[in-house]
Formats: C-alpha cells, sequence, structure tokens
C-alpha cells in the first residue's frame, strides 16, 4: 500500500486514501502524537526521530503484510516522521482497511506493538531543563 | 577485509561519526567488529547488551561471518513509535 519515513508532516488522509477500497466497510487508523510527558514525568519541549531506512521499510512492509495474514484480508499503510519534532505533531500514522472493523482493529494494533519492537528507529527526548535522552521503547505491548 | 560499520542514535554519539570503516582479519565475526569497535569507544562495552546488530539489512547474530564490503549496523534498542 504506503509504507513512508519522512522528515515532512504526516498526512493521515493520504494514507487513508492509499488503504480504501469499494471492497472494504472499515478503516482503522493510530496517530501516535508527541505529548508533554517524557522519561520519569520530565517535561518535554520536543523529541527527535532518527531511522535506518533502508532497513526500517522493508521490517514495515513486512509487518504489514503479516498482519493482513494473521488477522483476515487487510490494507495496511504506515507513515514514520523523522528529524524534530514538537509537542502535538504526529510521529507515526497507521491506517488499516478490512472488509469488517474487528479485522482492521486487531491488524492496527498488531502494526504499532510490532513497528515499536523491529523497526530500527530512535527517539530522543528534549526535556525542558535542556538535558536530552535517547529513549528506548518498553517492553512488548507497552 | 574491510567492512563499514553504521551507528545511531547514542551508538552514534559515542562514536562521532555515522559511519566508520573497520579492517578486520579474514574471517572475523561481527562479534569481532562489535569487539574492535568497543575496543576503540570503552563506552560501548556498557550497552553491548542491548545492542542488536545487522548486515546489509537483516539482523543477525554475533557469530555470523563477514565479508569484504558488508554494511554492518549497530543497532541500540529502538524507540520508534
Amino acid at each position: 500500500m504506503k509504507y513512508e519515513i519522512t522528515r515532512e508532516p504526516l498526512d493521515p488522509q493520504s494514507l487513508l486514501d492509499a488503504v480504501r477500497s469499494d471492497e472494504c466497510g472499515a478503516i482503522v487508523t493510530f496517530l501516535g502524537v508527541v505529548r508533554v510527558m517524557g522519561d520519569g514525568d520530565r517535561p518535554v519541549d520536543g523529541l527527535a526521530y532518527e531511522a535506518y531506512p533502508e532497513m526500517a521499510l522493508p521490517e514495515m512492509r513486512a509487518i504489514g503484510a503479516e498482519a493482513s495474514s494473521r488477522f483476515g484480508e487487510a490494507r495496511v499503510a504506515i507513515a514514520h516522521r523523522i528529524g524534530d519534532l514538537a509537542l502535538g505533531e504526529v510521529s507515526v500514522a497507521i491506517a488499516v482497511a478490512s472488509k469488517h472493523r474487528a479485522v482492521a482493529f486487531d491488524a492496527c494494533e498488531y502494526v504499532i506493538d510490532e513497528l515499536k519492537q523491529r523497526v530500527p528507529i530512535w527517539k530522543r527526548e528534549n526535556y525542558r531543563d535542556g538535558e536530552t535522552r535517547w529513549r528506548p521503547n518498553a517492553s512488548p505491548h507497552a | 577485509m574491510r567492512v563499514r560499520v553504521l551507528t545511531f542514535a547514542g551508538i552514534r554519539e559515542i562514536v562521532g561519526e555515522p559511519s566508520r570503516t573497520l579492517a578486520l582479519p579474514e574471517g572475523a565475526t561481527a562479534a569481532d567488529a562489535w569487539n574492535a569497535l568497543a575496543g576503540e569507544f570503552p563506552a560501548l562495552a556498557a550497552i553491548a547488551g542491548s545492542t542488536r546488530l545487522a548486515r546489509n539489512g537483516a539482523f543477525i547474530d554475533g557469530s555470523a561471518a563477514l565479508r569484504e564490503g558488508d554494511e554492518l549496523a549497530v543497532l541500540p534498542p529502538f524507540g520508534g513509535g
């Protein structure tokens, strides 16, 4: 469908357009958004994301294909932003279309859970006190 | 042989550059390459347990043999999403 790593602001509508089809009665979307509280409840001004795109994009495609084979036929699109992001900006956008909603909900959750564990992308928290730290994701399903 | 090591995030900050060429003996493994890098940058030793390795875009174990021209990525824990 559509798999993308970009420095530009994400456009969720373009993911909806990529997955919609006359066969699909449901589209589930997930947006990851930069929030104020970082690790240890330290407030951040924003985040910086970095990727290894040559590996991350194939891994994103593999996750999308797995989601479709595990839960039922689904059309998947994933976009991840890199670079500097301010509070409230969208870091990751996922859209999943399927014939009925149950498959789309399950597949969308699978995609974000797997992305956090398997896709080589990193996040640096820029705290308000001026410190920064690369923060890894927690164990599965966190 | 020479392999190109790609570094990311906290590891890139320790090494000070996004890629670095290592000269290794024939038959060297991915773990040998990591040890060579950690020898040069002792701060890496503390994160050896959480670092994953990939050769030419595919995850590998430390026991995998490297070849001339390989691209070895050293990957700290992921934080995407």
